[in-house]
């Protein structure tokens, strides 16, 4: 299963507060209690803080400078992705994210390919959200294809279905739990999958509750990776069970503490 | 017409840990050489598809009392030397190239001699002044005096880098403590079980213990008994290890002698069983066999007893790593 660590978004007010003010404590906090949670990918985002490819320099060198943990640069602007980029050490990233806009492909998949970083495509297109499977599917489909021919390693692509909130748009979920199912037929091996979890339990009040329920029902259809809060304990104890029944795990009694250790976590 | 053979090569994400046994001088120690293991970037001899980086080797088995128990045709070879762990490790070494010593305590066994922590730090020592190669300690068995003897040996050997063992799930404690302050290396046992072997390691990396001092002792069977059993499980070992999973991403080890010595088809006599023919070649093909299939397995370590099994199987990896082999 591959962890992307949300935390590190100018949605929170630390993080929009630390982003203005430079501020480096609120950052590396929040980057090392998810790289010791077991994080693959800490998702860095300057959001509506500031439209200032320099902030998302400064945000990754920050990053840097506190764990060793890959970084996912996460953004709409093509300016603001490729500053994120060049901040690295050298360490592994993934562009967060394209959409199946044939513009947006033309300019990300070189991007990819040149920084030797993963990307994520999100199964939207100049239409907006999908409104079923079949859009979904094709829209993945067509990002997969465009991203292989750009010549990006299969390895390297992730798609993201789009899960929309459960209390406004009950039947979505459905449709995507059907769309990762699909999606693992792309190819052999599959794509990566990969959801914002947080998303479907927007505005709810079972909160944990919906994100682990539904993040276990797409592992069993064949999701391998999450943007999700990697400090949720239990959320991390459903993975870890869901990869046991699998059996992309071997057994032992402390399985869960396995899981934490093997993702190289230390606390 | 030509027949395309399909790539069947395979590439792992991973890689397993390599592990240095033995501190030579200029590392704080005294021996004259080191022994690397691991780092296999594949499956074992698949040289095509990876890297074996470092042959396995093969360790020779030394007790600190005369192995009263060991069939005569094992103890003809060391018969003189028997009452003196040091003559006995030696000539492991110069006459029977042995790449590592294993020291087993079986004196310390309250059912026998039931000899002190003292006496057995005194022979370790000993052992250590008379060969140059790294040594792996082993207990007796007896988890209480283990836990008695071991904190006593792992201070009197410190600093030489000894490979110690066993942590077991119910007895890790002790000897991690004492591989962390003493910086020995630890074999982690689990009896023929994937999940405790995964288990033991997850328990001593929990307690801050590096996951590159581990090898695994997922037990061992002689041919005939079980072996396809442990085979299994260190195949299924080694994949995970190769595809990320870092808890049993260790080098394995086999303990090869003490289980084939102990089974009819290697001590039984001519005259016990004229059929099985000349005992003195089949007990040492027994073992040599035993560890070949161990090999193929991806075993690391194999300790072992009889000489000219010994020199069969140093044989069979010089092969099997593409060195004397035909191509």
């Amino acid at each position: 299963m591959i962890l992307i660590g949300e935390r590190i978004n100018a949605g929170f007010k630390d993080i929009a507060t630390a982003i203005r003010e430079k501020n480096e404590a609120p950052v590396q906090t929040w980057a090392r209690k998810q790289a010791q949670r077991g994080a693959d990918y800490l998702d860095v985002n300057i959001g509506a803080a500031s439209r200032n490819p320099e902030d998302m320099a400064w945000l990754v060198e920050t990053v840097q400078a506190a764990v060793p943990t890959k970084i996912s640069v996460d953004s709409t602007n093509i300016k603001i992705l490729e500053a994120g980029l060049e901040a690295r050490d050298g360490r592994g990233a993934l562009i967060n994210s394209t959409t199946a806009d044939p513009g947006k492909l033309e300019k990300l998949v070189p991007l990819a390919v040149k920084h030797n970083a993963s990307l994520l495509g999100v199964a939207m297109d100049e239409r907006g959200s999908p409104p079923d499977a079949d859009r979904r599917v094709e829209n993945g489909a067509m990002i997969f294809m465009t991203a292989v021919e750009g010549g990006l390693d299969p390895d390297r692509i992730i798609l993201d279905p789009i899960l929309m909130p459960l209390k406004f748009m009950q039947e979505q979920a459905r449709h995507v739990l059907e769309t990762i199912g699909q999606y693992t037929n792309l190819s052999d091996p599959s794509p990566h999958i990969s959801v914002g979890l947080s998303n479907i339990a927007s505005k709810t009040t079972q909160r944990s509750l919906i994100l682990r329920t539904f993040l276990v029902m797409a592992i069993g259809q064949g999701l391998d990776a999450a943007i999700c809060d990697v400090m949720d304990d239990e959320l991390i104890a459903a993975i870890a069970t869901a990869e046991l029944i699998l059996n992309k795990e071997i057994y032992s009694d402390s399985y869960v503490r396995a899981f934490r250790l093997k993702a190289g976590a230390s606390g | 017409m030509t027949a395309t053979i399909p790539d069947v090569k395979k590439s792992w994400s991973s890689v397993i840990n390599t592990v240095t046994i033995g501190a030579t001088v200029e590392e704080g120690g005294t021996r004259t050489s080191a022994i690397t293991i691991g780092g296999e970037t594949t499956l074992p001899v698949h040289h095509f598809e990876g890297e074996v980086p470092h042959p396995p080797v093969v360790a020779v088995e030394v007790w600190d009392v005369p192995a009263e128990d060991w069939p005569d045709l094992v103890k003809e070879p060391f018969a003189e030397v028997m009452t003196d762990p040091g003559a006995w490790a030696k000539r492991c070494v110069d006459e029977y190239g042995a790449q590592l010593i294993c020291l087993r305590l079986a004196g310390c066994d309250p059912n026998g001699e039931n000899r002190s922590p003292d006496e057995a730090a005194k022979v370790a020592k000993r052992v250590l002044e008379s060969v140059g190669v790294p040594l792996i300690i082993w207990g007796c068995g007896n988890t209480d005096k283990d836990n008695e003897v071991f904190p006593v040996v792992a201070e009197a050997v410190s600093g030489e880098n000894c490979l110690l063992g066993t942590i077991t799930e119910d007895n890790y404690k002790t000897l991690t403590a004492l591989g962390t302050a003493y910086h020995h290396k630890l074999i982690a046992e689990s009896p023929v079980d994937i999940n405790m072997a995964k288990q033991v390691n997850i328990l001593a990396l929990d307690i801050g213990f590096p996951p590159e001092n581990i090898l695994i002792y997922p037990s061992t069977g002689a041919l005939g008994y079980g072996i396809e059993y442990v085979y299994s499980i260190m195949q299924r070992l080694r994949i995970a290890g190769l595809k990320g999973d870092k808890v049993v991403a260790m080098p394995i080890l086999c303990d090869i002698g003490i289980e084939v010595w102990g089974v009819k088809e290697a001590k039984a006599s001519e005259g016990e069983v004229p059929e099985w023919g000349d005992a003195r070649k089949r007990g040492p093909m027994w073992e040599a066999a035993t560890a070949y299939v161990y090999l193929l397995a991806g075993a690391d370590i194999l300790i072992m007893r009889h000489p000219e099994a010994v020199r069969a199987t140093k044989e069979t990896i010089a092969r099997l790593m593409g060195g004397g082999g035909t191509s």
